[in-house]
């Protein structure tokens, strides 16, 4: 059920069936106070929604956070105001902008300059109210330039050239007028926030920033959403011919959602810069779009609260919690219970696939330490009480690195060949792939956590894509019959 | 002038590269209209296949068996494995997107392309894997032109390249397969009702052009000498480019606009500077794309209704 969905009075909107749209009265709910909670939930319209939401992410901070997490928060912010602002263009309109983190590099590098002694004998430090507004309309004017080519292009054509607008970006702030843009050591000694004679220079305060623009985009954005204008960016998405023939003006709109895009990532990247104080061109490459992109699809793209919420919780996942060994264990054995728990049914089926993976498991070390010592030599790379369970449970050979190499590509098959067969011989299969997967987050997952978060990032794509496009938080949309 | 002409023929080569990874990105454009974005990344598969062939047989400066014959067994294995590895993902991540909203695959493919890369990087590790081509196959060998040198190596990548481009245009103009590919491009469904196995045709459709990109990730561990797991991604870019400018979906175009590219990074390189190479091909497909969206070669679509 989407955050974003009209209370039923409202009837269907554009893009969504009445049958659909009406299918929160046809459900069951929880039972208990879970049901209550989650009725009480659904009752709450959308402003209430995002006040609560705003509230206890202001909350937060007062429970004693530390520098680490409160850096992960703000980076987590940031990506979630970029998400936000991807959404007006890829969940609206539909129109795929590959190059939107761009956007985000030149509100960055923008404030940049004007905030900094890189440009001239003295430098340039324009006050905020200032530099912000400038940054802002320079992205807008740059979106409706980027955008010009939407009017010809079609889909896969507007990806192209938005991608490559994009990797321009990255290649001329590497390259062109070195003195100005710095190349690759980029520009450092940014200056922090200043209006009105105050200036934010910790990290709680563009925190709490970040939560009240955050909040504020989004208000607008909702605004813009059941306006006119967030009517017809859906109508185009729908069908474009179809919108045309309904006086909407295509084109026009088209170049609004690239100009709205570019503003909110600008706004993004001017707390961004001063924020870190320095900004890199490689702070705006692929993997960040990718990034954002992944918060978008996981929440659901074309829900305010969808993008945020997805932006928030892949961040906090990537950032926060696969850095530390502890936190990333009990994420990845915890999503592989989630998973069964919500997958698996009825509960003896479940039942039989733990019982069966467990007995699998304590057979296959019970095995390997006899036919060989240095086979379960390893250890497990777990730390706490994950580690103690596990001991005699999962394999893991002193050659480690090796084994565990094997093994991923070995979980690859395995997974693929899980999609393909159905009934009995999933359930079979289920069980040599969750151990499996333990081997290799034992042998070599836990140990090259960056690499295990770009694996994340890409397994989300596609695996949202393939079982659940509208994301965890969108309504599913209703295809029209071509 | 003898500087004009090597940096030709250096252009030449790398366009044939170009090339024939085009060919595999525009090949699958046309059957599914899907930009596979995890194409460049195929294409790196196949470098890293050539370099364990390398080290299989004992390395570079030890190699236990004759060179073409590990030069056949490299090129098929990579294009072996790199054609499996397209057709798995056809199977897992394309097949059930297929009639889903247009933006759905083309996520998907990028998450692929991720994913891919960070396998490669669990895998192989960050580091430069140097395939010493030199060591095998001499440089100084070949044919000397005036003041212009072709050296081996260069000439093996042409003719090779020239070879699956003819075979390929025979394959799609000739043989049946060839038919059922152009009637799936030119509609799916009306070949679906007239009894062609559409499945089969974009399982071996895809199955080629991947083969293609292992084949060109190979000619470019021994052109360039060294793999790593990030350079599928800006050679994939490449190809979109050459793919893109010579029209997408079109495959004599992919050629041309693989020459293109490669001709027209070896000029700039070569007369302009190494630092603006990207950038200029990328402000040229830029200004190919709003001046002539259908590329080259490509014929205007019609928006059917």
């Amino acid at each position: 059920m989407s955050l974003d969905s009209q209370p039923p009075a409202a009837g269907p909107q554009v893009g969504a069936d009445e049958w659909v749209a009406r299918q929160a009265h046809r459900r069951e709910y929880l039972p208990s106070w879970l049901g209550a909670a989650q009725r009480r939930f659904e009752r709450t319209s959308w402003w209430p929604r995002l006040a609560i939401a705003g509230l206890a992410g202001a909350a937060l901070p007062l429970l004693g956070l530390g520098g680490f997490q409160l850096q992960v928060g703000i980076d987590a912010l940031v990506i979630a105001l970029l998400a936000v602002g991807l959404n007006i263009v890829v969940g609206w309109a539909g129109l795929l902008d590959l190059g939107y983190v761009a956007f985000f590099g030149f509100g960055a590098y923008g404030f940049a300059l004007l905030s900094s002694g890189q440009l001239g004998s003295h430098g340039i430090h324009l006050p905020t109210v200032l530099s912000l507004p400038i940054v802002m309309i320079g992205a807008a004017v740059l979106g409706l330039l980027v955008g010009l080519p939407s009017r010809r292009l079609i889909g896969d054509y507007l990806a192209i050239v938005t991608l490559f607008f994009g990797e321009a970006f990255v290649e001329f702030t590497n390259n062109v007028a070195p003195h100005a843009l710095g190349g690759p050591n980029g520009i450092v000694g940014i200056d922090p926030i200043r209006a009105f004679g105050h200036q934010i220079s910790t990290n709680t305060g563009y925190y709490y920033l970040l939560v009240i623009i955050l909040v504020l985009t989004m208000a607008v954005l909702r605004l813009l959403d059941t306006s006119r204008t967030g009517r017809a960016w859906r109508a185009v998405r729908e069908d474009p011919l179809a919108a045309a023939s309904m006086t909407i003006p295509v084109n026009r709109v088209k170049l609004m959602a690239f100009a709205f895009g570019a503003m909110v990532a600008a706004l993004a990247g001017t707390i961004f810069a001063a924020q870190q104080i320095s900004v890199f061109p490689t702070d705006f490459d692929t993997p960040i779009l990718i990034l954002i992109y992944a918060g978008l699809i996981l929440g659901g793209a074309g829900s305010i609260a969808g993008a945020a919420t997805g932006a928030l919780v892949v961040m906090i996942i990537y950032d926060g919690l696969l850095r530390s060994p502890t936190d990333s264990g009990y994420l990845f054995y915890g999503l592989i219970l989630l998973t069964l728990l919500v997958k698996l049914r009825p509960w003896r089926r479940l039942g039989a696939v733990l019982a069966a993976t467990a007995a699998f498991g304590f057979a296959a070390h019970a095995i390997a330490a006899a036919v060989s010592a240095s086979a379960v030599a390893g250890g497990s790379q777990s730390t706490g009480w994950i580690a103690t369970a596990l001991r005699d449970w999962v394999i893991v050979p002193a050659k480690a690195v090796v084994a565990g190499n094997y093994g991923f590509v070995l979980l690859v098959c395995l997974l693929i060949a899980l999609v393909q067969v159905t009934g009995r011989w999933r359930t079979i299969l289920l069980v040599p792939t969750i151990y499996l997967a333990s081997f290799v987050w034992e042998t070599r997952l836990i140990a090259e956590p960056a690499i295990t978060r770009q694996l994340m990032i890409g397994a989300i794509l596609i695996v949202m894509m393939n079982s659940r496009p509208q994301g965890l938080l969108g309504a599913r949309r209703v295809e029209a019959l071509t | 002038m003898a500087f004009f002409f090597q940096e030709l023929v250096n252009g030449i080569t790398t366009g044939a590269l170009y090339s024939l990874v085009a060919l595999g990105f525009s090949m699958v454009y046309g059957v599914l209209r899907l930009l596979n974005f995890a194409h460049g990344d195929l294409y790196m598969i196949g470098a890293f296949v050539g370099y364990f062939v390398i080290q299989w047989f004992g390395g570079p400066s030890a190699l236990t068996i004759p060179v073409p014959l590990l030069l056949v067994i490299m090129f098929v294995l990579a294009a072996g494995l790199a054609g499996g590895l397209g057709v798995a993902i056809e199977r897992f991540a394309y097949r059930p997107l297929r009639d889903a909203p247009r933006i759905a695959p083309l996520i998907t493919a990028i998450g692929i392309s991720f994913f891919l890369e960070s396998s490669a990087l669990l895998l192989f590790g960050a580091q430069f894997r140097v395939y010493n081509t030199s060591d095998f196959m001499s440089f100084s060998s070949g044919i000397q032109i005036g003041s212009v040198s072709i050296d081996s190596v260069q000439i093996m990548v042409l003719v090779l390249g020239l070879a699956l481009m003819v075979g390929l245009r025979q394959l799609v103009s000739r043989t049946r397969l060839g038919k059922q590919m152009r009637a799936v491009a030119a509609d799916r469904e009306a070949a679906e009702m007239l009894g062609i196995n559409v499945n089969f045709t974009i399982v071996a459709t895809f199955f080629l052009g991947s083969a293609l990109a292992g084949v060109a990730g190979v000619m470019g561990g021994l052109l360039f000498n060294q793999v790593t797991a990030t350079i599928g991604f800006i050679v994939g870019l490449k190809a979109f480019t050459a793919a893109v400018v010579g029209g997408i979906g079109s495959l004599p175009g992919a050629m041309l606009g693989g020459l293109l590219i490669g001709l027209a990074e070896s000029f700039i390189t070569g007369y302009i500077s190494s630092t603006y190479t990207n950038l200029l091909v990328f402000a040229f497909l830029i200004v190919v794309m709003l001046v002539r969206p259908s590329g080259l070669l490509g014929q205007a679509q019609l928006q059917k209704v």
